[in-house]
């Protein structure tokens, strides 16, 4: 996803002028193309939230939320994801401060904690299915696995995409083009622990209180 | 080269200056109050129970806004317009298309036939 | 090989078979005769693996137009089997495949004929207004067209193997769910949705990414074209509404695929939540088509009536008010499904509020017009029939508005001819404008100006006689999507209807006729300025097509149309100095996540899931190849700009 857009030095003199100076440099323009992305993801997370609060109630005369969810491991799960957004954002720092070994171990903590979290929540869904309990049983149980699983869905692909990100930069170094990827991976996972917050909150927490 | 204008050229995400250890760290540490105040709140009956969505809505919302600041830098300088008004054109929409969704399917709902009789016409 | 089986093809259906044996010959003969000719490296390099927004724009028109042809043919067989199916006559086509002609022509003509001749325009113009050298993202630009060529691809197969849905271009539950609709047809829909979709939501993002953070030097925000504003506007829309047809689709696939119960009638499911998302997404689709539309407006009256359009400030007010304002009106598609009068009183009010910047910007094309020095050329008379038919159907939109009166006419010929009078009338006239104005600067020669005459006036006579009638049977009480009917008083109208359609048809011909007759007459039409409409804004500047690179140096901007302000002083100026530029070279990347796009989606439709997982496996291969390379740019010299510069025809540099 690189851009070729001519950086405003390649301009003579005319710059500084009322109004902007010409296309923004290259590692401006890859991050807003991915934070509008980001907002385009997160309208898609509403339309399922919408769907969900409007069919949780909708049980079928099968098992409901409070039934269902398991606080201790919501907990820790949040804990999980809240600890490796925290540990992602250390390591940006030190990849920014060209410091790689602090980056390795940081990111290394990122994965495993995305992969615990990730852990717990198959381990949740094949018990949820084997007790009958599946996705099929009922409106409710459709919109909580669409919900919850497409978030699942969005940490699997995250976990597969900062591997790729870190073996680039073993194989090819800090250079920008790496920088920046690592920069939308950044995006990218502290938006899903955003989610994660609205799926804790009025999925779990408001569903075992329901 | 000149003055080169600063206006817009900041990306979505870069830290005041240079970020640092300390921004994340209170970033964790009001998440982690916060998360734990959305636990007390729903396990506990500190609050009054219709009040529950409420209060939860308002913990969720408030720990958003940390990540958003501490995590993802996102301030009110003037480099920052562009991405604070994306991000404000999706919260626009997002509150648009779930309130609009609860306010007509609820109104759909509440028209629907009563209980008793809808039961009987499934079976 | 999941349910695919000889019984897939139609063999007892002489229609289909016709049409398909048709399809597989052409397909056949156009591959036949590029190999013959040798076309396939200049193809391959040229086009297919081209990142150049120009040539990806061309690639949408093209697309469109083929496909207007292909969704066209489905309408005209529509319109000849009702001005039969009278009384106890049951025309040609039996219900179940009347059901699935209107299906495909609504999906094709909305998804794969409007969608992507708007998005092709806008690829094409945007980034030479804003004078900049190519789009935000051009590799991901390939990406998103070659996506929109594999979901129309799919709609064409279901024509050959298998059959489409027989839904209605929405696709509606419960009659979508896998109960009702067990076969293959509504898969072929949604598959083909979800993959363009990708597609489309990727141009959005890249052209908002682009009017926002990529623009020459000195364009502020209100120097830009209103094209640009109007592009932002519909692009910012596709940005938010596309995700929740995404969502919905997948959702609906859920239920098919695996037995969820999101709309289903048992287990607790809602299908009304179905129609409230899919309009949701489905109001500011229309949007997403009618803004690109104003802003060609917008251009060509500008142009053609030799004056800056009145009011540039009010346009661009009203251009983002109706980009929030479509967002909040979704419910007047189903007035009459069940909501109360509060909410239906919400929104029908907040459907009236809408109609009003659209007001504005008619008033302010008028007086744009009024006392400007009006040259006809074919481009402004699409904008002045456009101004006459859209009003029209605009204010029986704001009729349709009022819940009471919708009543009465929700679902009826009434709807239907509101509908294509505001898109026949407002995007496919603003395509046809945009088509004319700018297929100059894309190939260097302007297109025949009688011809064009001649499809204009035809398309407006064929419209009024083809929907008029409508509105009166929607008075007198017909249904839409009527395989027949009993009221053999509704058949002198359905006759004048096709009347209308035939004269459309040839509309649609001359259009093609134009284009062959001004190929073949090209050297004698050539532009040599640049600037055959003299025109206002920075595309005029350029060589006619424009070199690859667009401009040699960014051209500096200190004004609104800063081209037509330097022409009145006398100020233009060729590049004095020029620096070696950095251009990206071709990716073959978007042709290739089509194909696996296309296998994939057709594994799926028939359940051949080992092969859905060889597509999505390559698919993502694709994806972590082209991720890992590293040589993505090659400079052209200085020295290389000035020569170039040299050999274009003298006074289309504008530095």
């Amino acid at each position: 996803m690189t851009a070729q857009v001519a950086d405003a030095s390649a301009v003579p003199e005319e710059v500084a002028r009322a109004g902007d100076d010409g296309p923004a440099p290259v590692r401006v323009v890859v991050a807003y193309g991915f934070w509008i992305f980001l907002l385009s993801d997160i309208i898609m997370f509403a339309a399922l939230f919408a769907t969900y609060a409007v069919l949780n109630g909708q049980t079928a005369g099968g098992p409901s939320a409070r039934h269902l969810f398991d606080i201790r491991n919501v907990a820790i799960e949040t804990l999980c994801l809240l600890f490796s957004s925290y540990t992602c954002g250390l390591g940006s720092l030190f990849i920014a401060r060209r410091r790689l070994r602090p980056f390795y171990v940081l990111f290394g903590m990122t994965f495993v904690l995305g992969a615990i979290f990730l852990g717990l929540e198959i381990h949740e869904f094949s018990g949820m299915v084997a007790s009958g309990a599946g996705p099929s049983r009922s409106a409710f149980l459709s919109s909580f696995f669409a919900l919850v699983g497409l978030h699942g869905t969005h940490v699997t692909i995250g976990l597969l995409w900062l591997l790729f990100n870190v073996a680039q930069v073993a194989a090819k170094g800090p250079r920008p083009f790496v920088l920046r990827r690592l920069h939308c991976f950044g995006l990218f996972w502290h938006a899903l622990d955003i989610i994660w917050v609205a799926v804790m909150s009025l999925v779990y927490l408001m569903g075992v209180r329901a | 080269m000149g003055e080169q204008k600063k206006t817009d050229h900041r990306a979505p995400g870069d830290a005041e200056g240079e970020g640092s250890i300390l921004t994340y760290t209170a970033g964790l540490g009001f998440a982690l109050a916060l998360t734990a105040a959305s636990f007390i709140v729903s396990q506990s009956h500190l609050l009054w129970a219709p009040g529950l969505a409420v209060g939860l809505a308002v913990l969720a919302i408030a720990q958003m806004g940390v990540h958003l600041v501490f995590f993802l830098n996102i301030g009110s300088g003037p480099d920052n317009t562009n991405t604070v008004l994306a991000l404000a054109f999706g919260i626009l929409i997002v509150t648009l298309v779930v309130s609009g969704s609860l306010w007509i399917m609820a109104n759909l709902n509440g028209n629907m036939m009563p209980g008793a009789v809808m039961q009987e016409m499934q079976k | 090989m999941g349910r695919l089986g000889w019984s897939a093809i139609p063999f007892d259906n002489p229609l289909q078979m016709g049409a398909s044996a048709l399809i597989l010959v052409g397909a056949l003969a156009v591959l036949i005769l590029v190999t013959r000719k040798g076309w396939w490296p200049y193809l391959w390099r040229e086009w297919l693996t081209s990142v150049d927004h120009k040539r990806i724009g061309v690639m949408y028109v093209l697309l469109a137009l083929v496909l207007l042809c292909r969704g066209f043919i489905d309408a005209l067989m529509m319109r000849s089997q009702q001005a039969v199916a009278a009384g106890g006559a049951m025309g040609y086509l039996p219900p179940e495949h009347y059901d699935q002609i209107f299906s495909a022509h609504g999906t094709i003509m909305i998804f794969f004929m409007a969608m992507p001749f708007m998005i092709g325009l806008m690829n094409f113009a945007v980034p030479l207004q804003l004078g900049v050298r190519d789009v935000a993202f051009p590799v991901l630009n390939a990406v998103s067209f070659w996506l929109t060529a594999s979901g129309a691809l799919l709609v064409n197969l279901s024509l050959i193997v298998g059959n489409f849905a027989r839904t209605g271009w929405l696709a509606y539950p419960p009659l979508s769910e896998i109960q009702f609709s067990p076969d293959v047809g509504v898969d072929y829909y949604l598959w083909a949705l979800q993959i363009s979709g990708i597609g489309t939501l990727l141009a959005g993002i890249n052209l908002v990414t682009t009017i926002l953070k990529v623009r020459a030097p000195g364009m502020s925000y209100m120097r830009m074209p209103i094209f640009c504003w109007t592009a932002l506007a519909s692009n910012l829309l596709i940005v938010a509404a596309f995700p929740i047809l995404t969502a919905t689709f997948g959702m609906l696939l859920l239920d098919r695929y695996v037995g969820m119960h999101f709309f289903t009638n048992d287990a607790g499911g809602n299908p009304m939540l179905y129609f409230n998302l899919i309009w949701a997404w489905g109001h500011p689709e229309v949007y997403i088509l009618i803004l690109p539309a104003f802003g060609v407006f917008s251009e060509v009256i500008g142009t053609f009536a030799g004056k800056a359009v009145f009011g540039y400030r009010s346009m661009v007010m009203a251009t983002m008010a109706i980009c929030v304002l479509s967002f909040m009106v979704w419910l007047h598609h189903f007035f009459t499904m069940g909501a109360g009068a509060d909410v239906n009183a919400f929104f029908g009010i907040m459907t009236m509020i809408i109609a009003v910047p659209t007001g504005v910007k008619i008033f302010n094309w008028l007086f744009t017009l009024y006392r400007g020095r009006i040259r006809y050329e074919v481009p402004v008379l699409w904008a002045v029939g456009f101004i006459i038919t859209f009003t029209i159907g605009g204010l029986t939109g704001v009729l349709l508005a009022v819940p009471p009166a919708d009543f009465v006419l929700h679902n009826s010929l009434f709807l239907v001819a509101h509908f294509h009078n505001v898109i026949i009338g407002g995007v496919l006239f603003g395509a046809m404008a945009g088509y004319n104005y700018w297929f100059p600067k894309a190939f260097g020669f302007t297109l025949d100006r009688r011809l064009g005459l001649v499809s204009f006036w035809c398309w407006l006579i064929g419209f009024y006689l083809a929907f008029m009638p409508l509105y009166v049977l929607g008075l007198l009480g017909m249904t839409r999507r009527m395989q027949h009917y009993a009221d053999p008083g509704w058949q002198p109208y359905l006759i004048v209807a096709e009347a209308g359609a035939v004269i459309i048809l040839c509309g649609i011909i001359a259009t093609v006729a134009q284009l062959v007759v001004s190929i073949r007459s090209r050297e004698r039409r050539r532009d040599l300025t640049g600037d055959p409409w003299n025109g206002r804004t920075l595309e005029w500047s350029t060589a006619s097509p424009p070199p690859a690179y667009n401009f040699a140096v960014l051209p500096r901007v200190d004004s609104l149309d800063s081209f037509w302000r330097a022409k009145q002083l006398g100020a233009l100026r060729s590049p004095t100095r020029y620096e070696a530029i950095d251009v990206p070279t071709n990716s073959p990347n978007g042709f290739i996540t089509a194909f696996f796009a296309v296998i994939t989606g057709f594994a799926l439709i028939w359940h051949i899931w080992w092969m859905a997982w060889l597509g999505l496996g390559c698919a993502l291969l694709t994806l972590v190849s082209f991720g890992w390379r590293e040589r993505t740019e090659r400079t052209i010299s200085g020295e290389q700009l000035r020569a170039e510069a040299r050999a274009r025809p003298a006074g289309t540099d504008f530095g």
